[in-house]
């Protein structure tokens, strides 16, 4: 291929020129999957399985017929997304040797919109993590910097996408596990409202925030992917009872009038790298001369966001990980009485800050504490929630950092998991107040990329896609590569 | 003060069905004796009469017809057992000998 046609709409005319197939493109990205193994972004492929669809796209195409704007173009899924005959081991030991009997509505969108999933990416145990280093997998690198963390817990889908391996891949989020690893990779990264996209054949993790989500370089692709995999499912009872919105054609390029909320909270975030709050200004300025306009807004609740939300998402994981007891699926380490066979499968099969979110959720639902712990952070979870509901009546959307810092060095938090947690500050509210959120990039400190998040009120997709791909249109941080990816 | 003690941790592991060795309980009473004075701060608000949200987008129960229906063939169901024996998962005998029958 004469140059390396990285994201969906230069792949897309490409086919529709004629000047490539379905097959060479998903050859390309399996073979570039290959070449960036040292990475350990993705964890496995299926190059005959989606060889055999890019095959069947081309045959389409050589018809006049299309499924749409991903037909034959190569995809990738994080690895606690089922797909028949396929392996799910969300970066665990105790899925190692899982294959899943059934597609999961990821692979049955994605096949229906005629995509090629060419494998799996890596991430944090079961999705727990900021950084894609809590994997059986070995830690996910950095494009950018080779020594420095993809951020997590979508960290191998975020890589992926900005080492060029596919153009677009498909991330979850529950407490910021798109948009945190899109920010430290320079790629855009959506989490959608809670309920537009369904978990049937997601992994659970924390089921009141778990939502799956879009990477990509710019908005626009995120907004193709999301029209292919939004809509109601029954098979998920969360799911809304809606049908996918129309997001691309909503794509005007027009913010004139648009009110964009500033939380004073999050611009004055002690430790919060100034390199970083500088960019997100300047992006916040350049949609401003495009005819937008910023007000200040509060979010008074912001700093118990991670509080409530640590609370939250160990409780239910605690509840949604019993499952792993080595009776049905997954490892299983031999005993001769029950008990012991649960404690010895799941104590070797589990990695260490999993069980450390076990053990925590656990205890604050136990009994005597349910009250002071549960039942207060999901109190204060109405007051977050809140806080956006009064913020959005004076604005459209809000913008702030994604994170706090750019990518951090593999191995320097590792072993502080409140300082983990801590890096997710500007990410944990949108998921619990269930609303649309993207981090596109914005711009670099010392080298590294800087995401800025867009906040939009519950099923504000639409406002939030329009905000961030007019950005686009006016910058080109999102066109930006690492030199590992040229 | 220390907010949770080691024997609280095993104790909350067990009931977790982990079992930690000396090292790990002590490890982790100490990460979770921190996340938890960290946590202490929601303490502070005044959350009295405010109703918890468990679902951030509440949407209604959804029905369906009540139809007996196949979600997934058993045999391929059971395809990921570690021990199966037909189309059952085969697990360490519970019941004592002298309690059968």
């Amino acid at each position: 291929m004469p140059e390396i046609l990285d994201t969906v709409p230069l792949q897309r005319d490409a086919l529709d020129q004629g000047h490539v197939s379905s097959r060479e493109l998903t050859t390309a990205s399996l073979e570039r999957a290959e070449r960036c193994e040292a990475l350990r972004l993705v964890v496995g492929t299926r190059a005959e399985a989606a060889l055999t669809e890019a095959d069947a796209a081309d045959a389409r195409r050589s018809r006049g017929e299309s499924l749409g704007p991903l037909d034959g173009i190569p995809a990738l899924i994080k690895d606690n997304m089922v797909q028949h005959g396929e392996p799910t081991t969300c970066a665990s030991r105790i899925l190692e040797s899982f294959v899943s009997p059934y597609d999961g509505a990821m692979a049955e969108r994605l096949a229906a919109a005629g995509a090629v999933v060419i494998g799996r990416t890596n991430m944090d145990e079961f999705a727990m993590g900021s950084s894609t280093e809590n994997t059986i997998h070995g830690a996910a690198c950095n494009p950018w910097d080779v020594e420095r963390a993809c951020g997590g817990s979508s960290g191998g889908a975020a890589g992926s996408v900005a080492a060029g391996i596919t153009a677009l891949a498909l991330g979850s989020d529950t407490g910021g596990s798109v948009r945190q690893p899109a920010s430290f990779c320079g790629v855009s990264g959506m989490k959608p409202t809670y309920g537009r996209v369904s978990r049937w054949g997601l992994v659970a993790f924390a089921s009141s925030l778990d939502q799956i989500g879009p990477l990509a370089h710019s908005a626009r692709e995120c907004a193709m992917v999301l029209e292919a995999i939004c809509g109601h499912d029954p098979r998920d009872s969360t799911s809304i009872p809606e049908p996918a919105p129309a997001l691309e054609a909503q794509l005007s390029g027009d913010v004139s009038g648009l009110v964009i909320g500033l939380p004073r909270e999050y611009f004055d975030l002690e430790g919060a790298d100034p390199a970083v709050l500088e960019r997100v200004r300047e992006a916040v300025d350049a949609l401003e001369r495009m005819g937008a306009k910023t007000r200040e807004v509060s979010l008074p609740h912001t700093s118990y966001g991670i509080a409530a939300y640590y609370l939250i998402a160990t409780a239910e994981a605690s509840s949604n990980l019993a499952r792993y007891d080595g009776v049905r699926y997954g490892r299983r380490v031999s005993a001769s009485d029950l008990g012991e066979m649960y404690r010895r499968t799941r104590s070797e099969g589990f990695g260490d800050e999993v069980k450390r979110r076990i053990v925590l959720g656990t205890y604050v639902l136990s009994a005597g504490y349910y009250d002071a712990y549960y039942r207060k952070a999901q109190q204060v979870r109405t007051l977050l929630r809140r806080d956006f509901e009064q913020a959005f009546e004076g604005c459209d959307v809000i913008a702030t950092p994604t994170s706090p810092e750019t990518a951090f060095r593999l191995g320097e938090k590792a072993s502080d998991p409140l300082r983990m947690y801590l890096s997710d500050v500007y990410t944990v509210s949108a998921p619990l107040a269930g609303i649309p959120c993207i981090s596109v990039p914005c711009g670099e400190a010392e080298g590294l990329p800087v995401g800025l998040q867009l906040i939009g009120p519950a099923l504000g997709e639409a406002v939030v896609l329009r905000a961030a791909d007019a950005y686009q249109r006016v910058t080109d941080h999102h066109e930006r590569r690492p030199e590992f990816a040229l | 003060m220390s907010r949770i003690s080691p024997e609280e941790v095993e104790h909350t592991a067990h009931l977790a069905r982990l079992e930690l060795s000396a090292d790990e309980r002590d490890s982790m009473t100490r990460d979770l004796d921190r996340i938890l004075d960290y946590v202490a701060s929601l303490q502070e608000l005044d959350t009295d009469g405010i109703e918890p949200t468990s679902h951030p987008i509440p949407v209604p129960t959804p029905l369906r017809v009540d139809e007996a229906v196949v979600p997934i063939d058993p045999a391929l169901a059971i395809s990921n057992a570690p021990q199966a024996e037909g189309t059952a998962f085969v697990v360490p005998k519970v019941i004592d000998s002298e309690d059968e029958g």
